[in-house]
């Protein structure tokens, strides 16, 4: 059983990506306890998937390398992973949380030496890389993964493959009788930095993103550029290989649309003009972008980026929402078909690639928390008194850039902090 | 140090064991290493072996040396507070980046040899900190500006337990948000314009105990750091006040784009073109009623223009987009229609933008029937007693469209209330203008380095604003709302909570003498053997967050707890008085003293990397992780930034022997990702002078050398070395070799 000390002066933090470690490691450097949850086995969420970050062009794994750095230096704060809540009862200042641990198969002596993972021959899709390549079923979740220390996909459990890994482990680490267990954790207040996950583009049915291997997302596009991603940084079309070098950016992919995600996503104007310099980047002149477009929301200082962007010759920017997608079957290559609403053209333009700007819904809509709570439509958590002790952090609350969703993480630890001040004074 | 005893652990774990001779590196510990104590074990991370360390050390062991893996894995394990510890990095470092085969063998041991040296002389160099014993706690903030985000900074920090002294310039508290008729709507259904509540927020302010409010009131002086803010407040009367406080929200807002330095527009031309505060005037004075002209007609058409001095491109007006102002005008026509749906809106926006749940208002503004243009307005004239707009329509693709309209409304931006910009490399010649910035200063810090936090070019404060919004350059001072970046006032309130939770953690920090962001939790601060000092001034100059001031006779005044501890200031200092318990001149010298250096015919050449230990050493073990190999002639010393590097180690393994220096850094200039902001920057600089050095040695240029590294360079990283060491081949060994 895994023993966790907690009271009703801990902070309980639900989800471990930027926002969720930016708000326990804040708590925890103002003198407070935390418990860290994380659904997946390690931490540091949706921006460790990304290649690079706007406006700056820098790597977030560089914030997620001083992040985990404060997070191991720091004692106060219990890190859980491959947990979920599955039940909240109790009011602010005194939860009781049910939290279901996943079995990983591997304990603390894992050195992450690989032996495991040559050993096992099976082979499961790359969750990290957005199922675009496949890894050992034995695995490091990614490069900088913390707790960096081995998994085992629970397809094999039972079967030859684990024997394999557990033979190949020379530390005693791979413990196959691992079980599913719910713990019971006490907490003050809880914050619930839950983060977003990518509109499922499939149900944007006109782009054909189930139907054509060479229309993918925004954040597949991410890891087709980094080179820890499935083609080592090379942009290379899923249908066949090819270089990449003609790429459509579809704006709005999901958002702003009463049909699928009401509100704007905020991010994606920046994430495309981005995206076009990974294409010139890579190919220099050669590489084209064209940007479709119904505003260009590159808000506040972003502006810079945006005319950064449109000074280069190889982006063209097309007003247009993209009616439909069709494929040519011969080169697999797409064809957007639209109107461009600046002086009324139809077009009907071939690319290489057609990169979806997918729209950015909660990753746990408010109604799916094992509690009551006030939220917006999109199922957005709201600030809210009658939300008691719970306080949503970073993209739980909003379509947000992770700028936002640091502050909003950080309000949100002294909003925390501020319940169980007062269960203190309380018990004083 | 008399009492010293240092242990040597080698492991034997993870390949290290077939891959390595570690009963060598055992003995190398022992003798070159002087360790008094060297053990193998097969497995050291496991309990055993972190159960044997754990007696040593019971048993009197001060310092230890690990060599296993690197000093970023394991660190549950190998967590042993009492005593200073090295890490040697045989794993990433030595064998997942060496090619297995005989051929190999002996360059790949000889570095891991070497790595045991390294280890255990840094092992001998440091202490652990016990922390300052100068710490004090104040548990008060001070709040700068009345507006929406100071007063709601205020009212967290008093909820969580602390005082407050909250100071605004004019007479009242309510700030922009208090002129306004309305705010946006900023709850479901995001339809209508919601009341501001700034009544009720002044209200609890005036019956909070823990919050002192002085009004018509400015900051005279600033002094002290964090924990012992002194703070001298000027009053209209002339009266100054003094209060001592621990940290500093920033809270001065900003001004409206001045819409007279738009005159094509309209702008001080003519009362009927008003400013989005202007509008606010008219609808307040309306108080739901029709809403007036100047002139006391009825307006019955009006024109919003969006991006008026804004978006700019010739340089002129604001070259950024203030996020909020499309949300603002969609508020005001609302203002019109829900008063009189038949009154004309026209918005003619070039991008609208209304991110989030701003599509719903925006919706609900086209159901009451705002019209929406896309276009450029290029001019606004008098057209008898109204308007007429001017404008490029990007849609129907007519360059002179007109509207003729009673009243425009002028979308100008936010320019934030930021205070002062120092370049500290101005610093001398901008003294002489001190009487001016005492004027337009918002904190008149007595800092070193200038009044106020420093700026990024567009007057915002400067900060990591990606992952660390709120780290500011001057720690615990942290700017709140749109003085850091245009926001509306949902994202102010927001903003303004985060920037009070890190105030109060600098408070907790400084009680304790521990470092704020990024090296949290550090305890060690810069000691300086101040009878060694030349009064040079590098270091004050320097240090990235003005923590160092000078006190008459020009020596260093160190202020421990506004100090990041990045040892710029020891990389600064030419004669190297300053250091840090657990990092020191010393402690990487002895490093790179530690190593060993093969006479020149053996032609094995030996190359120092000195590696920024946030991004360039990760990479370096990442590369590791994924087996990309690079020569084994380097020896990698991690380092707390580059600007902590002073060049009497670049000077030191040039004159040893060494063939070749690499340095690795971080991206410097606007788009900087030096987590110390400057560092990288002040390194290069610094290294940029190094030829000189360079050719009194006779040595070729290329010996020294300078790259940008950043943590997703797996591939390129190795690529780097392998390249330079090939270059350092080409040149031929050093000439100093013994």
């Amino acid at each position: 059983m895994t023993e966790v000390v907690a009271t009703n002066q801990t902070i309980l933090v639900v989800g471990g990506g930027i926002s969720g470690m930016t708000a326990a490691l804040e708590a925890a450097e103002c003198g407070k306890d935390v418990v860290l949850l994380e659904k997946n086995p390690a931490l540091g969420g949706r921006v460790s998937q990304l290649y690079r970050y706007f406006p700056k062009l820098c790597h977030p794994t560089c914030g997620l390398e001083i992040n985990l750095r404060r997070l191991k230096g720091s004692r106060r704060i219990r890190t859980l992973t491959m947990a979920e809540v599955t039940g909240i009862t109790g009011q602010k200042g005194d939860y009781t949380v049910s939290v279901k641990l996943s079995p990983r198969y591997v304990n603390e002596n894992c050195t992450a030496c690989g032996e495991c993972g040559k050993a096992v021959t099976a082979e499961i899709p790359n969750a990290f890389n957005y199922n675009l390549n496949k890894i050992k079923a034995a695995y490091i979740p990614n490069a900088m993964a913390y707790p960096m220390r081995y998994v085992l996909d629970p397809s094999i459990i039972g079967t030859p493959e684990a024997d394999k890994a557990k033979a190949a482990c020379k530390y005693d680490a791979i413990d196959l009788d691992m079980k599913e267990e719910t713990i019971q954790i006490k907490a003050g207040a809880v914050v619930w930095a839950t983060g977003w996950q990518p509109y499922d583009a499939a149900k944007i049915q006109p782009y054909g993103y189930d139907r054509f291997a060479n229309v993918i997302t925004s954040v597949e596009f991410e890891r087709l550029a980094d080179p820890h991603g499935p083609t080592g940084g090379k942009i290379l079309r899923p249908s066949d290989g090819k270089e990449a070098k003609n790429v459509a950016f579809i704006q709005c992919a999901g958002s702003r649309d009463e049909n699928h995600l009401r509100h704007c996503s905020r991010i994606c104007c920046m994430a495309s003009l981005k995206q076009t310099n990974y294409v010139t980047e890579k190919f220099g002149d050669e590489g084209k972008s064209t940007i479709y477009y119904i505003d260009i929301r590159a808000i506040d200082r972003f502006e810079d980026f945006y005319q950064k962007v449109k000074a280069n010759p190889n982006v063209k920017f097309i007003k247009s929402k993209v009616a439909k997608i069709v494929e040519d079957e011969k080169t697999g290559n797409p064809i957007c078909h639209g109107v461009d609403t600046e002086g009324y053209h139809r077009y009907a333009t071939e690319h290489d690639l057609v990169v979806l700007a997918i729209g950015m819904a909660p990753s746990v809509p408010a109604g799916m928390i094992p509690m009551d709570i006030v939220a917006d439509s999109s199922g957005f958590i709201q600030l809210d008194e009658a939300n008691g002790g719970l306080f949503g952090a970073g993209c739980a609350t909003n379509a947000l850039d992770v700028n936002r969703a640091v502050q909003s993480a950080t309000a949100s630890a002294l909003r925390a902090i501020q319940v169980v001040n007062q269960v203190a004074r309380a018990e004083a | 140090m008399a009492d010293q005893k240092i242990a040597a652990y080698v492991c034997q774990g993870c390949g290290l064991g077939e891959r390595l001779d570690t009963k060598a590196l055992a003995q190398i510990a022992k003798t070159d290493g002087k360790a008094h104590l060297v053990r193998e074990h097969a497995f050291l991370c496991n309990a055993d072996g972190v159960a044997t360390i754990q007696k040593d050390i019971e048993e009197g062991v001060t310092h230890i040396a690990i060599a296993a893996c690197s000093r970023r894995a394991k660190t549950e394990a190998f967590y042993f507070p009492a005593v200073a510890m090295s890490r040697a990095n045989l794993r990433e470092g030595v064998i997942w980046v060496r090619p297995i085969g005989d051929e190999h063998q002996e360059t790949t041991q000889e570095m891991a040899q070497d790595y045991v040296r390294m280890a255990c002389a840094e092992a001998k160099k440091l202490v652990q900190p016990e922390g300052s014993t100068t710490a004090e706690r104040n548990n008060t903030v001070l709040v700068v500006g009345g507006g929406i985000t100071g007063m709601t900074a205020a009212l967290e920090a008093s909820k969580t337990g602390y005082q407050v002294v909250l100071v605004e310039k004019t007479g009242q508290l309510g700030g922009w948000a208090g002129q306004l008729w309305k705010r946006v709507a900023f709850k479901e259904p995001f339809a209508d314009p919601a009341d501001t509540g700034v009544e009720a927020m002044i209200a609890a302010i005036q019956t909070d105990k823990n919050i002192k409010v002085y009004l018509n009131a400015t900051i005279a002086k600033t002094d002290g750091a964090p924990g012992r803010f002194m703070i001298d407040i000027a009053t209209e009367s002339g009266s100054v006040s003094q209060e001592h406080v621990g940290a500093i929200v920033q809270a001065s807002g900003f001004t409206l784009y001045d819409m007279e330095k738009l005159p094509e527009l309209g702008g001080g031309k003519s009362p009927h073109v008003v400013d989005q505060a202007g509008l606010e005037v008219l609808a307040k004075r309306a108080a739901g009623g029709a809403i007036k002209r100047a002139d006391g007609s009825e307006v019955k058409t009006v024109v919003f223009v969006q991006c008026a001095g804004q978006r700019d491109e010739t340089g002129k007006h604001l070259s950024y987009c203030s996020g909020t102002c499309c949300n603002t005008s969609i508020k005001q026509a609302m203002y019109f229609k829900d008063q009189n749906p038949d009154v004309d809106t026209v918005v003619i926006y070039d991008d609208l933008r209304t991110p989030g749940n701003g599509e719903d208002f925006y919706r609900s503004a086209q159901r009451k029937g705002v019209t929406f243009t896309k276009g450029k307005v290029s001019s606004v004239e008098a057209n008898g007693s109204g308007l007429k707009v001017v404008f490029n329509d990007l849609i129907l693709g007519d360059q002179n469209a007109t509207i003729d309209t009673d009243l425009v409304v002028l979308a100008t931006g936010q320019v934030p209330n930021s205070g002062v910009n120092i370049d500290p490399s101005k610093l001398e010649t901008e003294t002489e203008a001190a009487a001016e910035f005492k004027q337009i200063s918002i904190l008149n810090l007595n800092y070193r380095q200038g009044p106020d936090v420093p700026q990024l070019k567009q007057g915002f404060v400067d900060s990591h604003f990606i992952c660390f919004p709120y780290e500011s350059r001057r720690t615990g001072i942290y700017p709140a709302g749109p003085v850091r970046r245009p926001m509306d006032i949902a994202q102010a309130m927001e903003d303004a909570t985060g920037a009070t939770m890190k105030a109060i953690q600098a408070i907790e920090n400084a009680a304790v003498g521990r470092a704020a962001h990024p090296r949290s939790g550090d305890l060690s601060f810069p000691i300086v053997r101040i009878e060694g000092c030349t009064q040079c001034k590098r270091c004050t100059v320097e240090c990235p967050f003005g923590a160092i001031d000078e006190n008459e006779k020009g020596y260093p005044v160190f202020n421990e707890s506004r100090c990041r501890r990045c040892g710029t200031c020891m990389g600064a200092c030419p004669v190297r008085v300053i250091s840090f318990e657990n990092y020191s001149v010393d402690s990487v010298g002895s490093q790179i003293k530690a190593v060993d250096i093969p006479d020149e015919f053996q032609e094995k050449p030996r190359i120092l990397i000195l590696a920024c230990e946030n991004d360039a050493y990760p990479a370096l073990d990442m590369a590791g992780m994924n087996r990309n190999t690079y020569s084994a002639y380097v020896r990698v010393i991690p380092v707390r930034c580059l600007g902590s590097v002073n060049l009497i180690w670049v000077t030191d393994a040039l004159n040893s022997g060494y063939d070749g220096v690499m340095m690795m850094g971080c991206k410097h200039g606007d788009n900087y990702q030096c987590h110390f902001v400057k560092g990288s920057e002040i390194a290069s600089q610094r290294l940029s002078k190094i030829d000189d050095t360079l050719k009194s040695l006779n040595l070729e240029p290329e010996r020294v050398q300078n790259f940008e590294v950043a943590i997703a360079d797996i591939e390129r990283v190795p690529q780097l070395i392998n390249d330079y060491a090939a270059k350092i081949q080409e040149i031929g060994m050093s000439p100093f070799k013994f």
